[in-house]
């Protein structure tokens, strides 16, 4: 086990947001760079198909 | 919105999940157009009294779904690996995907080595502790499931109010919890260092107080933290076992307020000391630090505006109806109420022997949490959107036997540009409906915020005074307002 790592405490912070968009705005209105991902549910949403992605990645 | 267009008698808008189209079933939306609909399709469905009705709705909706996909931000990255490839240097990765698939993509997160804040709710329970579990052995933090606070080196993170930066520090179950904690702090003109949301069950044996032992290490560590505050629901008794080992080998002092609970925990620690309310909590916190709290400016007898509010009630006016956006302000008010005496039912309750079975209707004395699921399926949350909370006020006031109602307003980034003004035509008309019929309605609110929040606090408070609301400085504060004026009248 890994002690914690403190880097989000100490260090600026440099966000991802994945999801609603609101989310992200809000910490770019303070300053934080904040990275956008396009996301959409994954094989279409079939839960099926995901756990044989899951397996095989 | 949808429900408001002349003809609707109901919509929804949501995702084409399986479990979304279950609940649309339930209301008697079905057919082939929905069974085709896939987690990739939003599907908006109303049930209207004409077809007229619902064409006209369509029509609409498209030109306002490009507009809104034009202010979509770009975005040329798919997945959350090719875009930690290209930007090393994140560090945290915020998650508000469908419950469904969030474990999932927190996973990604925390194999790449990024702390999460998960804000997703409806994560499976057994999802929660794999990602936990994952997070404590990588040492960093998964801030969630169902998180909606955060706040880490003074960013705001979900629904937060902006805060000052200073010494306390605190580690949170509930969003609303924290947003309290937090905007009384910097109210009384401390700060915060961190604070860090855990999600609602990470004090549940399940999944054993992971993120809050994490939080409590970071803290810890931290050196502008000081003094350190828990604030949740009361942990279940291996973990709160944990919880206080961890607690008693801390070099900070912590305080511990654990809503619902009324007595003091068995087996506390001497570093450990228990609050019952936010507010108490707060100035324990500031004790600890040698500072005293700002006692709110007392601005009027509570005494004498207590004997002035029901001696305007009519003689049948006898219940309290509380209507909350925050999930916590709804269980401190009960808690308050309790300890007086006063048992009150509730969607979301405190004694499971006041379970208000069907939340759509009030019994005598009530409080809603109307962020409850419930109220929620394919409708904003209150703390960002008031209509179904200004059809409820309407409908209490309406009720002859309504002698108060409690309120709460959520100041801070995300939630509502205006709380109060989404509420106040409603309040006004309650007040007016009631004196047509020859009652006085109290009603009494606090806000949650502080004059750093957009909404600007004062211009809230302000516009609920002119109306003759009676504002309080806290939920707790307004609570037992409420408690002192239900026990004056029922004598």
């Amino acid at each position: 086990m890994e002690q914690l790592k403190m880097d989000i405490f100490t260090e600026p912070i440099v966000a991802m947001n994945v999801g609603v968009q609101d989310f992200g705005e809000a910490l770019e209105k303070q300053a934080v760079t904040v990275i956008y991902v396009d996301w959409n549910p994954p094989a279409g949403g079939d839960q099926e198909m995901i756990d044989l992605l899951d397996q095989l990645l | 919105m949808l429900n408001d267009e002349p003809g609707v008698q109901q919509s929804a808008v949501l995702m084409g999940t399986d479990a979304n189209k279950g609940l649309l079933a339930e209301i008697g939306i079905r057919g082939a157009e929905l069974d085709g609909a896939t987690p990739n399709d939003l599907v908006v469905a109303v049930l209207a009294s004409e077809t007229e009705v619902v064409d006209r709705l369509l029509k609409g909706l498209d030109e306002r779904l490009q507009s809104i996909s034009s202010s979509v931000k770009p975005s040329s990255y798919l997945s959350i690996d090719e875009a930690a490839i290209t930007n090393p240097d994140i560090n945290l990765v915020v998650i508000s995907v469908p419950g469904d698939y969030a474990a999932r993509e927190a996973n990604k997160a925390l194999e790449l080595g990024k702390h999460v804040f998960l804000f997703s709710n409806n994560v499976p329970l057994e999802q929660e502790i794999e990602i936990k579990e994952l997070a404590r052995r990588r040492g960093l933090l998964v801030m969630g499931p169902d998180c909606g606070t955060s706040i880490i080196q003074g960013i705001g993170i979900g629904f937060a109010n902006a805060v000052r930066r200073g010494p306390v520090g605190v580690v949170g179950a509930s969003g609303t919890g924290i947003q309290e904690f937090t905007s009384l702090i910097h109210r009384a003109g401390s700060g915060i260092s961190h604070a860090i949301g855990t999600g609602t069950r990470d004090l549940s044996d399940s999944v054993g107080g992971v993120t809050t032992l994490m939080g409590l290490d970071a803290l810890e560590a931290d050196t502008s933290t000081q003094v350190i505050a828990i604030v949740s629901k009361p942990a279940q008794p291996a973990t709160l076992q944990r919880l206080l080992e961890r607690i008693e080998r801390c070099r900070k002092p912590v305080i511990g307020c654990f809503l619902g609970l009324s007595r003091p925990l068995s087996g506390a620690v001497s570093s450990f000391v228990q609050a019952y309310s936010i507010d108490e909590a707060v100035e324990l916190a500031l004790g600890k630090m040698n500072q005293k709290p700002v006692q709110p400016k007392v601005d009027r007898d509570i005494e004498s505006l207590v004997r002035q509010e029901i001696s305007q009630w009519q003689p049948e006016q006898r219940y309290l109806r509380g209507l909350f956006a925050g999930g916590t302000f709804c269980y401190q008010s009960q808690q308050v109420l309790q300890a007086a005496g006063i048992p009150v039912y509730s969607n979301s309750p405190l004694d499971k022997r006041y379970h208000l079975e069907k939340p759509e209707s009030s019994l005598e004395d009530s409080l809603i949490d109307m962020g409850d699921d419930i109220f929620t399926q394919g409708i904003p949350h209150p703390m960002i959107d008031g209509t179904q909370r200004a059809k409820r006020i309407l409908a209490e006031a309406a009720d002859p036997e309504v002698s108060v109602l409690l309120l709460d307003f959520i100041l801070g980034q995300i939630a509502s540009a205006d709380p109060v003004g989404d509420l106040i035509g409603s309040i006004c008309k309650a007040k007016e409906t009631a004196a047509h019929q020859g009652r006085h309605l109290t009603i009494a609110a606090s806000i949650c915020g502080t004059e750093l929040d957009p909404q600007g606090f004062d211009r809230q408070k302000k516009m609920l005074e002119d109306a003759g609301v009676l504002v309080f400085a806290t939920n707790a504060q307004a609570a037992r307002f409420c408690s002192r004026l239900l026990l004056a009248a029922r004598g």
